[in-house]
Parts: C-alpha cells; structure tokens; sequence
C-alpha cells in the first residue's frame, strides 16, 4: 500500500492534517501533522501535497541506524535515536518532523487516515507506486 | 474552562503598547456560546456608549466559536465585530480561511483590540509570545501584496489578516483581507483597523484543542463529511461554487443592474459560474476542513492588465458584473482583484460606484467633479472610480463615506436610488418583488446583507429550497407573477435570522446547510460531542435569538433616533417599477413595506418603532439591557 498525490485537486483545506494528528496523536493539533500542504500564493496559485513515499532517504542517512523498514513503512526507533535530526534535514519530501515535545523526530506510518478523510480524493491510497491514479 | 474552546482571550491596547492573556469568562461562554455571541455582548458592555467608530476607544473583536478549528466540515470561520464605520451602530463581519483555528491553536478564542498605535503596526501571535511590531514598511502597500512580503518574512505556517490602502484611510467600506482572497468584507472593519494604525495580524499556534469526547466528536465529524459527500449538491453545486447562482437570480430577476435600475442583465451568461471555470479557474480554493470550496482561483486577462485572484464570487458578479454593467468574468474578476488589492468590500464599492455612474448620467455629478467621463459597462471608469475611493482622492473623498452620506452631502435626487439600509449597501438580491427577501435586508442587523437571513426561497419556490435545488430547477428566464405581501413572510425572516447567524456563533461555515442542505441537527450533536454541553438544536436557537435581540439594542443605543425610519429601503424600491425583465412591472408599495415592518416588530416583541420592549429583553435572558434601557428612558411606556 502507498500514499499518492494528486495536486490538482487539492483545495487546501488541510483536513488531512488535522485527522492525521487525531489519528496518530490523539490531539486536535495539524501542528503534529505528519504530511503538508502548500498553497503557493499569489501565483501560481496551486497547492502541493508532500507526503512520505517511504522512500528511505531518512534510514540511508541516519547515523545511528534508527530508522528502518517493516513491511515496507520506515519506522523511527526511538530507543536507538539519538535526535540528531540529520533524517529531517535530508528528507525530500520535507516530512520528517522534529516535535518541541519531543527528542526523537515523526514521520508517516502509513496509516491512511489522510486518504481515508480527505473530501476531495487528492491523497490516495494504491497498491503499488508506479500505479496510475484514476 | 469547557472542552472545545482554547480557553483564554487576548486584550490588546495598542496605545499602551500592552498585550494581557485573560481567562474566558465562563458566563460568556454559558449565555453566548462564541462568535457573534462574544462580539454582541462584549460591544454591550465594554464600548463606552456614543463614541466614533474612528476613536481610539473603539474595540475590534475577531472571535471564533467552540467548533471552530475541530474536525467537522468547514470549521474555519472568524467573527470580527466593532462598532461600524457604515452605520454607526451593530457591525460584524465574517470569513472564512485558516486565520480563526490557527489564533485557537495559539491558546486564543478571541482577541480584543482597543486603543491606536503610535506609529504603523502589526500584530504578531506565535503561541504565547505576543508582540506589536512596527509595519511602516508595509503601510500603503495593497492587502495582497503586504501578506505576501509579511509571509516571506514569518513563514507560510503562519496565518495572517492585512489591510489595504482602503483600510488605512478610512474608507467607510475598507474589508479585512486574508488568505489571498478571503475578506470580512462588510461593514468597515477594515476601516476600524486602519484607524488603530494596525496593518495585520499574523498567528501561529501548536497547541492542542480539548475535546469532551474525542472518539465520538471525531467519528460523528467523519460521518458528516460522508453525508455532505451524499448530497446532491455536492457534485452539483461545488465546482462553480456560489457563481453558480447567477443564472437562476437572472431566470427570476433579482439580479441587481444598473445600480439596482433593473434586476435582470441580457450578458448573465458571460458572467455566470461557469464563465468562472472555463475562462479563469487554476485550482479550487477552500477553508479550513471545507469540503465543499466555493473558493475558485484563477487568472485573469484583460485590455487593462491581468491578475491572479480568488473569485469572483456571486456578489461580486452581481455588484460588479450586473450593477456596475462589466461585460465579461476577465472584466469582473480583474475589477475583484482592484478591490481586493486596495481593501476594498466588492459588495459596497460595486454599489458605490454604480451610485456615481448612475449620478453622471443624470448630471447630478459632473465631469469637473468626478475628473472625467464615467459610464457603466467601461472596466476603466471602475478603476478609476476604485482608486479614488481608496486613496480618498478628489470625487472618492466623498464616495468613500458610503452612498448614504455621500447621497445625503450632493443631494439632488441621489437618495432616492442610492441603496441601502442603515448606511449599509445592498447586496446581490433586489427584492422589489420578493417581500420576504426584502424584510430580511430592512431588518439584518447590520445593514442591507443577506447574510442574516436568505429567505429568497419562499418568495420565488414558495418554500424554503437549497439553493442546489434552485439551481438545478433552473431554465430559461420566466416571468414571475406579482409576490403576495403576507404575514407569513415574517415568520421565514426571523426562522432565517436564527438559523444562519448560529453559524456565525458556533465558528463554522453554514453553505453545507444552506447549499447542500445538509441537516442542522448535525451541529447540534457536533456541539455537545465536542464541548460537553449538551444541546439540542432548538435550544442552539436560543441563544442566536437573544443575540438578535442584542444587536439591536446595541445599535438603538448608539443611533440617534434609532428605529422604524432606518428599517425603510430607498424610495427607488417603492415608488420604481422594475422597467423590464422577468419582473417587470413589479413593485411592493410603501404601504406594503409598512406591514410588513409592523408584522415583523410584533412577532419580535418590539414596539411599533422597532425598539425591544422591556418584557422581551427580559424573556430572552437580557435583563441588564432592559435596566439600561430604562435607565437611558428608551421605553416609550
């Protein structure tokens, strides 16, 4: 299963973030969210959606070795991390989170709750990543 | 504090210079919810009575509600109420966007600005750290352009409300701006803003809402965006989004032309919703958790310039498009772009300068005093007409008061087609024909707005009907048989004047309900699900009733000679047939409209002047207000 984006029919309303923090935090707060979107205003005048592809850039990169794939979802190993946040530095995507109250950084488990919510069918749930979205 | 709020207001006095985070008042929340609720009764009690909407002393509210900012559709709403530049009595205005869940995220369910800052300011909210910073060098700059730069500056995760030019010189129908095309447009708050030196707010805040029931609010928030998804509607009315009623306010003539001459315009269709998607839309644009985005982005080219802009939205179209006479949706979205870039309400400056160009053509004003030749139908003579009045500059010093005023100074005829209630200018319904409509403009608290009660329905379908099923019932323009003035209206306008304003005291947007007609009763589970408090709809109701009463003491302490002769239209709407159309003939009559009043004020337990009697103001839970109504001898018994 993996998260995937269609630009042009996001509207920016950021339902997605706000249940992605219900969901994994049990917290009203989009600040927690783990994906974000991006109105690029005045002009071009669209919205961009950055999720986690469980491309694996953050676990190639982290020093300690914390981070690490199950079932192909990367996960952060909060006992082995050190929260030296080079994971969030070189993440593509600009979603590994550093949290204020938190040492070790957040990121995307493929929960598909964003997916699940979102009005607009601009985040997807598909098998696989070179599937086309309808 | 209870679940659902953030638990805590911000007052701010920027002559001062001090910022003071206080608890909400529990009382507050138990009598008046959030809102409107907390705008009508903080402007009771803390405004000292008679001041000028410019004085420093004047407050400026922005207040969200207990269900904005939580998982529910379209939960972005912010309040923002002052004492108003339009009218001199109750003022309020809207919107939409991210700007009310962000200030609650920050720890804030409403903020309270008095006083004026020495120099240009602007205030910034990054959790608990406030503070006011210079602006000087965004003061003169347009309202897009200043939240631009000031999100270059802060960041795009911080939220941020500017004013334009329009704002800082206290043009009397100045919009509060955001999210690059989202206003609180109506009643000057914009203005009110200027006059406290402030430029914007910007707010950003990570902290976390409390919720009485978490699981159950947040699976009864999942299942109505899968009912509102189930509406017919939502295929239907979503991707032209309000636009999408031009056609049908033309097919039954309530179109407003001509400055309100006529109520039908042959070029509808080169202005219509879909005009919108085809020739101008890049992406839909919705609120905070908005299913349902009536928000349409896009582009727009014309002879003149092009620019990017959100809209135009219906009332645009009908102020700009009809009233103004603009032939295409590039015309009319370039002249929304004018208005939102000088901070401008589109409702009112359409209807301010249709008011001019109709004064041109019967030499009321002359070349000499306007600087040129103007005309309907010219994107130029509305240009020219825009940045006079925000500038203030020759003609638009005067047209910058607003048609009443500016009416009232020239003289000459001019009142009688200058539309408006209150001061207010009328927006995208006329209702010459449609007596319901009609009494719910005389008698919005604020002024001709249709925002208080949107009762065209009856009039026109004879019930009340979603506006999808308006739209979808649609054809080719009919003529419509002359309305039945008739108590029954009354009953619709106030029914309407409950319903609608409850939105603007929960904190979220009502167009699911109105629109899709997706059932009320949702929020009332939504509501207790969230704070706790458990409440039905009806009882909702309540509290939107007492708050009605409110309003309208507010501004009949604050109006002189408040009462039955500011509920009146202008004389065009009584004395003028509508020249052609699919209501041509048609008038109500003074008479009519007198009814109409009288019925209304009875049914509301008012005195036949308009005035909330002692027995009223008590049985709907003010009994203070009754005391200073006795006090100030406001009783005529």
């Amino acid at each position: 299963m993996h998260l995937s984006a269609v630009h042009a029919r996001c509207s920016g309303c950021g339902t997605c973030r706000l249940a992605c923090a219900i969901e994994n935090f049990g917290q009203v707060n989009p600040s927690q969210a783990l994906l974000r979107i991006r109105g690029r205003f005045p002009a071009p005048g669209d919205y961009r959606i950055h999720l986690c592809d469980q491309c694996g850039v953050c676990a190639d990169n982290c020093p300690e070795g914390a981070i690490q794939a199950v079932d192909g979802v990367y996960r952060v190993n909060s006992e082995t991390c050190t929260g030296c946040l080079t994971c969030v530095d070189v993440c593509p995507h600009d979603v590994m989170f550093a949290q204020p109250h938190s040492e070790v950084p957040f990121k995307c488990v493929l929960c598909g709750e964003c997916a699940r919510v979102c009005p607009r069918n601009a985040i997807v749930l598909i098998d696989n990543p070179d599937q086309e979205v309808a | 504090m209870m679940p659902g709020y953030a638990g805590a207001m911000l007052r701010v006095d920027l002559s001062r210079a001090t910022v003071r985070k206080e608890p909400l008042p529990a009382p507050l929340v138990k009598q008046y919810i959030g809102g409107r609720g907390f705008v009508a009764k903080i402007l009771y009690d803390e405004i000292e009575p008679g001041i000028s909407p410019f004085d420093p002393a004047n407050i400026l509210i922005a207040a969200t509600g207990p269900l904005t900012g939580h998982f529910l559709p379209a939960s972005g709403k912010t309040h923002f109420g002052t004492k108003s530049p339009a009218t001199g009595g109750y003022a309020d205005s809207n919107m939409g966007g991210h700007f009310g869940p962000q200030l609650k995220y920050a720890g804030y369910d409403l903020l309270i600005i008095t006083g004026r800052a020495q120099t240009p300011s602007y205030l910034l909210i990054n959790d608990a750290t406030v503070e006011i910073r210079p602006a000087a060098e965004y003061w003169g700059q347009g309202a897009l352009t200043a939240e631009k730069n000031l999100k270059s500056l802060l960041g795009d995760d911080f939220q941020i409300i500017t004013i334009g030019p329009a704002g800082e010189n206290g043009v009397r129908f100045a919009c509060i701006s955001h999210d690059f095309g989202r206003q609180a447009g109506r009643t000057g708050v914009g203005a009110v803003l200027g006059s406290k030196n402030l430029k914007a707010i910007a707010v950003k805040g990570t902290g976390s809402l409390p919720v009485a029931d978490l699981p159950a609010a947040y699976a009864k928030g999942k299942d109505a965006y899968q009912k509102v998804r189930a509406k017919p509607g939502f295929e239907g009315w979503t991707p032209e989004g309000t636009a999408g009623i031009t056609n049908w306010t033309n097919e039954v003539g309530v179109f407003p032309t001509r400055n309100f001459q006529t109520s039908f315009s042959p070029h509808y269709q080169q202005i219509n919703g879909r005009a919108v998607i085809e020739r101008l839309k890049i992406t839909d644009k919705g609120c905070y958790c908005c299913p349902t985005p009536c928000g349409k982005y896009g582009h727009a080219r014309t002879d003149r310039g092009s620019a990017y802009v959100e809209g135009p939205e219906y009332e645009t179209i009908a102020l700009l498009g009809g009233n103004c006479c603009l032939q295409t949706i590039e015309e009319v979205a370039y002249a929304n772009y004018l208005c939102d870039e000088l901070g401008l309400d589109t409702i009112s400056a359409g209807a301010v300068v249709s008011w001019a160009i109709e004064c041109f053509e019967k030499g009321i004003l002359s070349q000499d005093q306007i600087g040129r030749d103007i005309q309907f139908a010219d994107l130029d003579t509305v240009a020219y007409l825009l940045d006079q009045i925000a500038q203030r500059k020759g003609i638009g010093d005067l047209l910058a008061d607003g048609v009443k005023t500016a009416a009232e100074k020239i003289g000459r005829g001019s009142e009688q087609f200058a539309i408006h209630v209150k001061g207010l200018e009328w927006t995208g319904y006329e209702s010459r024909n449609a007596p319901s409509m009609m009494l719910a403009y005389l008698t919005a608290d604020v002024g001709a707005h249709h925002n208080r009660a949107w009762v065209l329905g009856h009039d026109v379908a004879g019930a009340w009907t979603s506006v999808h099923d308006l739209i979808a019932a649609g054809g080719d323009p009919e003529t419509q048989p002359k309305a039945v003035v008739a108590e029954n209206c009354v009953q619709y306008v106030i029914e309407s004047q409950h319903t609608r304003p409850m939105f603007d005291v929960l904190g979220c947007c009502r167009l699911q309900l109105m629109e899709l007609g997706f059932e009320a009763e949702n929020y009332a589970e939504l509501y207790s699900l969230i704070t706790g408090d458990r409440k039905s709809w009806p009882q909702l109701l309540q509290v939107s009733e007492r708050i009605w009463h409110l309003t309208r003491a507010f501004s009949a302490r604050e109006i002189e000679d408040f009462g039955r002769r500011l509920d009146l239209p202008p004389p065009r709407f009584f004395k003028e047939p509508i020249p052609d159309g699919p209501n041509q003939g048609h008038h109500l009559s003074e008479a009519d409209i007198h009814h109409l009043l009288t019925w209304y004020y009875k049914a509301r337990g008012w005195d036949e002047n308009g005035i909330p009697t002692r027995q009223t103001l008590k049985r709907v839970g003010l009994p203070d207000v009754a005391a200073d109504f006795e006090a100030r001898g406001f009783f005529v018994d």
